[in-house]
């Protein structure tokens, strides 16, 4: 948190939110207005109180007139003071709010546009909790910085003020002895902060241990390790106890400490003011406003301390979503760049070569020339930059140097709307999105009708699973597939992709997690697919891309053969060692 | 949700003191008007013109006294803080533990219906909430409604007429501060519920940015998007205008009911019946109540929040395992059994589904002899091999182990005879001798490597910087997909188990270590029966008897080469994988 805080200086952050708040000064201003007039009114009211009591002096001494007139005039003075409050809390929840959605919208536009970079490089969680923890945190903080900060530092003053004007001496009492509830509070939570940070590691400590052993409950009863699981766990949870029982114990000191001070502030304003009053100093009404002043007076200062901290936290969040949404943008498309329609499917790559971090080569100086029609196969270890190919194609990264070319135009200056349209890409991980399996399917063509779709589902014997889902076409998956099996789930991508049939294909590991009878069959539908279309096909089965026109074998990063299956295997390199392996024992 | 209350039991001394001595506490703060309202009746006396009755000693003295409860009050309530401190601690360390051995207990059925990760908030964010509601009620509940009582019964014993206005007001303001949370409580779920919603679609566009770019649907995700964000803000708004009305509207009856007290004070001056002193001190009363009352509605929040944690704690302990265990195990002597392993027509069908998942599976496997199951996706090989350690229990029909009933074993007994490696390759945090003794924590090291050589993973281990003692980081992320799924085998195997589950297990491994294992797995003395379960024909055709699965039964079983011959469903497998020209032909 420090280190972003360092990154983006609480002042720069400070004058982006007002950017964002400037959007809402109508509300800013009104609010401004409403709270200096509870602010007066509330500390009016004690005044005049004590004014009434001053009238009530005793038997057969009460001015009855005097009384009236002042109540009339406090009952005025309630009903706006309730008003103002209440438009002021309108007003910050308006402000607040509207400025939380601007701010959600802004970052989920820059999520739209993020490059893969980034997006790869950051766990989804980092980046969600941004845009829903990190925006909440920043809003209750503005919310309360708005309604109490504000209406705090106000009361402080008026207060002081109020009691200066009645009476410097007793208003000296007050200002004297009140500071040391600061100095309690300040002395408890620094004594308390490293019990509490104890506390969140131990605590950190045990979630790591249970979600290990809970999480991987199956295995932890297959080795019945239960009772060596519990032990541990106990041996941490007694120390979280302890230090737990710490940490709540000094913290929860504050309060009791905080209200000791506040009752000798009382004590203390009772004494001198009565003591002024003997003298004819002071009324007796006055000394009782200015009792009701003194139980007010502590309170404030307490509720600052709180919400100078919560703004702090919510200064480095808006810093966290500020990082998010200053993040450099994927590169535009070109002014002059051009709309691919209806490709031939000519790819050519020219001497690429890309790596993800600099100082690690990937892809160097990649060279293939891909014929309209063509089939071509990507095989080779893990790791050896299979995926990344399909990524540099997709153009979900740009080559480092060297250029990809379909139908002799540079893809960088082909939108990529139109260059992505021309693809249809089935990856291994199969990704749905929560709504209806027809939802999914129709992602590449929303205005398909349902014989299309089935027709698609069947090609790629989807159909029958659907069928039997409970509400069929219109069954609603959760996020991310739900409680469909990765098959089904895979092969509703690629159902996905047999219903809009571009011109070019792209199969990364398309049926990894098919069985392979279900994947013969899928096979077929594919071969009739990539009939007259340019594909791709990433896959470790080598079964699989024998019919290929041109098997690309990689290696560490580079195309260490290229040629058809006959000739590789001809050829004896390490295509045919892969080959040879897989098929090892069938030949013996 | 009463029944956690179990978990206070050893802490009951504290449980009771903690409330007592808050509610000490606040009995202290409700004499202070008191002696408020007798300084000025006898230390100022009547003299607001300096007429006699002036007792500055006696001011002094009151002075002292409200200072002296001040500091009774301090000690009272430092002590019910650490009594609630201790209490709420101490429940919360006993409830994780006995969450912790529960969940341990329960069965695959259970830990499948739950899932883990929510089982995993359970044990650590609901119970926390739950330690803060069990601390804020020990210190708070009481205490609240005890001042704004006794507020009222001090207001009778100044005056009976007056006090009927508090007797008025305070069910007035119980009414508006719960009625207004009433309202906005279920609101709010509405607003969570919502922010929801715009969580979910972030994550989906951060896992789905491949596919939601690859179809171009940018520009319609952010529409829908901002307008989920925007239903929020409304509601937001919606719930925040109506909360707002809280503090002005108690502000307005507090206030009002102030007036009718000033004005009935009048009256009863008048009239003789009360002094102005005790004016002041209903008054105070008055304020003292409105600020117990915005206390005792912030705990109501905190509360709530802590009973609906309380409810999903106790979902967890309401279920049970539905699989009970032998106790004790039964005294040996039984001569060894032909048959490692019989299944006697085998039926499964697993908690809320309404097919079998398996059908009559009849089969049994000598000691020693290896066992090969193979069939599509779905077809229940795992749920198969999963009845052997009983992770699930036979609907109908019976596993025997031994020949004896699983049924009839200890938990213990079981287990250490069956050893399953898992299709995920879970490893755990510690060194490689730590995770190799899991399943029999007093292993030799010479034993470890034994297992170690079978599972092919000897090299790499001894390649490790620290050989045995090299530190496997959480889940494993410091090995390679192959090295984890190695570690998993030798696991499995140290001990020399009689029964070896390889469920998959070997899906990372290159063919040739594929191989190799197999073959060691063949050799290993002590006459395990091993199970093999894969897609690959190449992992199982050397099986000594191999049973095909289709959607849930037995096709058939036999050799590799009985099954070729005919078998259609191992045909349709085998040539999935090794077209038939291959092998006929032999292209290579």
């Amino acid at each position: 948190m420090s280190r972003n805080i360092n990154r983006y200086s609480q002042k720069r952050t400070l004058a982006r939110v007002w950017q964002y708040i400037k959007k809402y000064w109508i509300y800013l201003a009104l609010s401004i207005v409403t709270a200096a007039l509870t602010v007066v009114l509330t500390l009016y009211l004690p005044i005049l109180t004590g004014r009434v009591i001053d009238l009530i002096v005793e038997k057969g001494k009460v001015d009855f007139d005097g009384v009236f007139r002042i109540l009339r005039t406090m009952a005025l003075a309630i009903a706006a003071t309730a008003a103002a409050q209440w438009i002021m809390s309108v007003c910050n929840n308006k402000m607040a709010f509207r400025i939380v959605q601007d701010i959600r919208n802004e970052a989920f536009r820059k999520i739209e546009i993020l490059p893969f970079q980034y997006i790869d490089g950051h766990s989804y969680g980092e980046v969600v909790s941004r845009v829903i923890a990190d925006v909440d945190q920043f809003s209750d903080g503005l919310l309360m910085g708005f309604t109490q900060f504000f209406t705090g530092v106000m009361t402080i003053i008026g207060t002081l003020g109020f009691m200066l004007s009645v009476n410097v001496w007793i208003a000296c009492v007050v200002v004297l002895i009140t500071p040391l509830s600061f100095f309690v509070a300040a002395f408890i939570a620094g004594r308390t902060y490293r019990m509490f940070r104890l506390q969140s590691e131990t605590r950190g400590e045990q979630t790591a241990l249970i979600e290990e052993m809970i999480g991987n409950q199956k295995v932890v009863q297959a080795f019945s390790h239960e009772k060596e699981a519990l032990e541990k766990f106990d041996e941490i949870n007694g120390r979280l106890g302890k230090c737990s029982l710490k940490a709540i114990f000094y913290s929860s000191l504050t309060n009791p400490s905080t209200r000791f001070v506040n009752n000798l502030v009382y004590a203390g304003v009772a004494v001198s003011g009565a003591l002024y009053a003997i003298r004819g100093g002071i009324s007796v009404g006055q000394l009782s406003c200015f009792l009701t002043y003194a139980n007010q007076y502590t309170k404030p200062f307490n509720e600052i301390s709180g919400v100078v901290t919560e703004l702090q936290n919510a200064i480095a969040c808006a810093a966290r979503i500020f990082e998010l949404i200053d993040e450099e943008a994927q590169i535009p498309d070109a002014d002059d760049a051009v709309s691919l329609r209806h490709a031939e499917g000519r790819v050519d790559l020219d001497h690429v070569s890309f790596s993800y971090v600099p100082d690690r080569k990937l892809i160097t100086d990649l060279n293939l020339a891909v014929k309209p029609g063509q089939r071509v196969a990507i095989v080779g270890p893990t790791g050896c930059g299979k995926t990344t190919v399909i990524n540099l194609l997709m153009r979900f990264y740009d080559v480092d140097t060297g250029r990809i070319c379909v139908d002799n135009e540079d893809i960088r200056h082909i939108t990529r709307s139109s260059l992505r349209a021309g693809y249809g890409m089935v990856l291994q991980e199969t990704w749905l999105r929560s709504g209806t399996i027809r939802d999914n399917i129709t992602m590449g063509k929303p205005d398909a009708t349902d014989e299309e779709v089935e027709a698609a589902a069947r090609l790629s014997h989807a159909h029958s699973f659907i069928r039997r889902m409970p509400q069929g076409y219109d069954t609603e998956i959760g996020e991310d597939g739900g409680n469909l099996s990765q098959g089904q789930k895979q092969l509703l991508c690629i159902t996905r992709v047999m219903l809009c049939l571009p011109p070019m294909l792209i199969l990364d590991e398309a049926t990894s997690s098919i069985d392979t009878r279900t994947e013969i069959r899928i096979q077929k539908a594919f071969a009739t697919m990539m009939q007259g279309r340019t594909s791709f096909i990433v896959a470790h089965r080598l079964s699989t891309i024998r019919e290929a026109d041109v098997i690309l074998v990689m290696r560490d990063g580079n195309i260490v053969e290229q040629g058809s299956h006959a000739a590789l295997l001809q050829q004896n390199g390490f295509y045919a060692q892969l080959y040879n392996s897989q098929f090892a024992e069938t030949k013996k | 949700m009463r029944k956690l209350l179990v978990y206070l039991k050893p802490y009951r001394k504290e449980t009771v003191l903690a409330p007592l001595f808050k509610m000490l506490e606040a009995g202290f703060e409700l004499f202070v008007p008191l002696v408020m309202a007798a300084i000025i009746d006898r230390g100022i006396g009547s003299g607001a013109a300096g007429a006699p009755g002036g007792d500055t000693a006696f001011v002094l003295r009151m002075g002292g006294l409200l200072a002296a409860l001040g500091v009774i009050g301090l000690i009272c309530s430092v002590t019910a803080q650490y009594y609630a401190a201790k209490a709420a601690v101490g429940f919360a360390t006993e409830l994780r533990h006995s969450l912790f051995s529960h969940i341990q207990g329960l069965s695959y059925t259970e830990i499948d219906t739950l899932g883990t990760s929510t089982m995993i908030t359970r044990m650590t964010s609901d119970v926390n909430q739950l330690q803060n509601g069990v601390n804020m009620v020990l210190r708070l509940f009481l205490r609240s409604p005890f001042i704004v009582f006794g507020a009222m019964i001090m207001a009778f014993t100044i005056d009976v007429k007056a006090a009927l206005i508090f007797v008025v007001t305070i069910p007035l303001l119980a009414v508006v501060v719960f009625g207004i949370m009433l309202i906005t409580m279920p609101l709010y779920k509405k607003v969570q519920a919502g922010l929801d919603k715009v969580l979910g679609a972030t994550r989906e566009n951060l896992t789905g940015a491949r596919v939601i770019r690859a179809f171009n649907k940018e520009q319609e995700e952010t529409e829908k998007f901002e307008q989920r964000n925007s239903a929020l803000a409304h509601m937001q708004l919606y719930v925040g205008k109506l909360s707002a009305l809280t503090n002005p509207v108690t502000y307005v009856i507090v206030n009002v009911a102030t007036i009718v007290l000033l004005y009935t004070g009048a009256v009863r001056v008048d009239e003789g019946t009360i002094t102005r002193g005790q004016v002041v001190a209903l008054v105070n009363y008055m304020s003292q109540i409105l600020v117990e009352l915005v206390k005792l509605a912030n705990l109501i929040i905190t509360v709530t929040k802590a009973f609906a944690c309380a409810h999903r704690v106790q979902g967890v302990f309401e279920i049970r395992s539905s699989m009970a265990w032998a106790e004790t195990p039964r005294s040996g002597g039984d001569s060894p059994a032909a048959y490692a392993v019989e299944f006697d027509h085998v039926h499964l069908r697993y908690a809320g589904s309404c097919q079998d998942a398996l059908s009559d599976i009849d089969f049994r496997v000598p000691r020693g002899r290896t066992m090969g199951i193979i069939g599509g996706t779905g077809s229940g090989k795992t749920s198969l091999v999963n009845m052997i350690p009983r992770f699930y229990d036979a609907t109908q029909g019976c596993v025997r182990i031994d020949g004896r009933d699983v049924r009839e074993y200890t938990m213990e007994e079981l287990r250490n005879k069956v050893r399953v490696v898992p299709q995920k390759a879970v490893l755990f945090q510690g060194t490689v001798r730590d995770n190799m003794r899991w399943g029999c924590p007093d292993a030799t090291d010479e034993e470890i490597w034994r297992a170690l050589e079978i599972a092919q993973a000897r090299d790499f281990v001894e390649q490790k910087e620290g050989g045995l003692d090299f530190r496997i980081t959480q889940a494993g992320k410091n090995l390679s997909g192959g090295q984890r799924q190695r570690l998993t085998i030798a696991r499995a195997l140290v001990g020399m188990p009689e029964i070896v589950i390889l469920d998959d297990s070997a899906s990372a491994l290159d063919y040739a270590t594929d191989a190799a294992l197999r073959q060691a797995l063949a050799r290993m003395d002590g006459g395990a029966a091993v199970f093999i379960v894969s897609q690959r024909t190449s992992s199982i055709r050397q099986a000594d008897q191999i049973l095909v699965l289709d959607d849930g039964e037995a096709v058939d079983i036999g050799t590799h080469d009985e099954l070729l011959a005919r078998c259609g469903v191992y045909q349709e497998i085998y040539y999935s994988q090794y077209p038939k020209e291959d092998i006929e032909g032999g292209t290579a």
